[in-house]
C-alpha cells in the first residue's frame, strides 16, 4: 500500500513546477525512524495494545468531547475520524488571520483561546499531546503532504536554512548526520533520517509521549547548540522543512522510539 | 491517574487459559530523580497490583522503582465461566485506580 501512496505522492510532484526543487533525500530513498529502531521498538509501535502512546490517543478522545464553555472540539468539528483526517499531514501551515505558520499544537492552543474561550495549554503538557495525538493518529497511514509555496515559503527557507547551518559546540548541521550520514552509527546509535512522521511519539528515553519540537530540542541539546523555547518560531520552521523533506513518508502516530 | 487500557480475547475456550494485557499510565517515578534545584523526588510507583476473575484473585504483581513508567502487563488466566475480571492499583501516593474487563466463555 505503500508504493501506491508514494506513486500517488511522485505523480502529483511530477505535474506540479512549483515542487520542482530538489528534494533533501529521494522519494525511494526516504527511510521512517521505525526502520532503524531494534526489533523490540518496532514491535511495540505496530502492536496498538502494546503501544503506550495510546493511553494519549484514548485521553485525546475524551478531551475531545470535553467542553470548554460549552463548546467542545466535537462541537464544531464532529467525529475526529471523519473532520480530521489527512489534517495532520498539511501541518505545519500558514494562518492568515495571525499571518504565523502554525504548527498543529499551535493550532489547537489558537482554537482554544479564539473559538472555545478556555485557556492555552502548556507545550508538552500531557493534555496537549493527547489531543494532538489524537488529531495526527487519525492521519496514521497517509503521506506527509505540507505546503510550502505562497505565504508558507518564507518560514520553510527559514526551516531550510536552520537545517543545514552549523549550530553549537559541536559545530554541527542537521544535514550532516541525516541527509549526509544516515545508516552510519554514533556510538551504540543509528543514525535516522531525521523524520518526525512518527510524531507525536512514545519515547521510551522520556518516559512519556512527546512532540516533534521536544525531539528536535533534545537533537540541538545533544550538539550542545542553544534550543529554543518551546514553540518558539525558529521550531515551527524547522517542523515544516522536516514535514516538506518527509513528503510521501506515511504518519505513524503513535510512533515508539527508543 | 486511573487512565488504563485493558485487552482480553473476545471469545474464551472453558479450561483454556487466555491472555490479558493491561497498560496503566502511570509516571512510576523512582525516588532517584531530583527536580531542577536539586531536591529529590519522592518515590510514587504502583505498589500493588491485583486481578481478580468473578471475585476470585488469579494475578498480583508488587512493583518498584524497577519497572518503567506506564506499566504494561500481560499474563494469562484459565478460562472458567463468563463473568468479569476486575483489576485494581495502588501507587505509593495512596491513589487507588480500578479497570474492569467482561470475559466471555463460549
Amino acid at each position: 500500500m505503500h508504493r501506491v501512496l508514494l506513486a500517488a505522492v511522485a505523480g502529483a510532484w511530477a505535474i506540479s513546477p512549483a515542487h520542482a526543487q530538489q528534494r533533501a533525500l529521494p522519494l525511494d530513498a526516504l527511510r521512517s525512524g521505525v526502520e532503524f529502531a531494534g526489533a523490540d521498538v518496532r514491535s511495540m509501535q505496530s502492536d496498538d495494545v502494546a503501544n503506550p502512546g495510546f493511553l494519549w490517543i484514548e485521553r485525546g478522545e475524551k478531551l475531545w468531547r470535553e467542553g470548554g464553555d460549552g463548546k467542545s472540539c466535537n462541537a464544531c468539528h464532529g467525529d475526529a475520524r471523519a473532520s480530521m483526517r489527512g489534517v495532520a499531514a498539511r501541518y505545519p501551515a500558514y494562518d492568515a488571520s495571525s499571518a504565523t505558520m502554525l504548527d498543529l499544537e499551535a493550532r489547537i492552543n489558537d482554537c482554544r483561546v479564539r473559538r472555545q474561550g478556555v485557556s492555552a495549554l502548556t507545550r508538552e503538557s500531557d493534555e496537549l499531546l493527547a489531543l494532538s495525538a489524537y488529531v495526527t493518529h487519525q492521519s496514521r497511514g497517509m503521506p506527509e503532504a505540507v505546503n510550502v509555496e505562497g505565504a508558507a515559503r518564507a518560514a520553510f527557507e527559514r526551516g531550510r536554512a536552520f537545517y543545514t547551518a552549523r549550530h553549537g559546540q559541536m559545530n554541527l548541521s542537521c544535514a550532516q548526520c541525516h541527509d549526509q550520514n544516515w545508516g552510519k552509527r554514533l556510538y551504540a546509535e543509528t543514525l535516522s533520517q531525521g523524520h518526525g512522521n512518527a510524531f507525536p511519539a512514545y519515547k521510551l528515553e522520556w518516559q512519556t509521549m512527546g512532540s516533534l519540537q521536544r525531539r528536535i530540542r533534545a537533537c540541538l541539546s545533544g550538539i550542545r547548540a542553544e534550543m529554543p523555547p518551546a514553540g518558539a518560531p525558529e521550531l515551527t520552521d524547522v517542523e515544516l522543512y522536516l514535514a516538506w523533506r518527509a513528503q510521501g513518508l506515511p504518519i505513524e502516530a503513535p510512533g515508539v522510539r527508543r | 491517574m486511573a487512565d488504563s487500557r485493558v485487552n482480553v480475547s473476545p471469545e474464551i475456550r472453558r479450561g483454556e487459559p487466555f491472555e490479558v494485557r493491561i497498560s496503566i499510565r502511570h509516571a512510576m517515578e523512582t525516588g532517584y530523580r531530583t527536580d531542577t534545584v536539586g531536591k529529590s523526588i519522592p518515590r510514587n510507583v504502583i505498589r500493588t497490583f491485583a486481578c481478580r476473575y468473578n471475585g476470585e484473585p488469579v494475578f498480583a504483581v508488587r512493583m518498584s522503582s524497577g519497572i518503567a513508567a506506564n506499566p504494561y502487563l500481560r499474563f494469562f488466566v484459565t478460562g472458567r465461566e463468563s463473568g468479569t475480571l476486575d483489576f485494581e492499583w495502588i501507587d505509593d501516593a495512596g491513589e487507588r485506580g480500578v479497570a474492569q474487563a467482561a470475559v466471555k466463555v463460549v
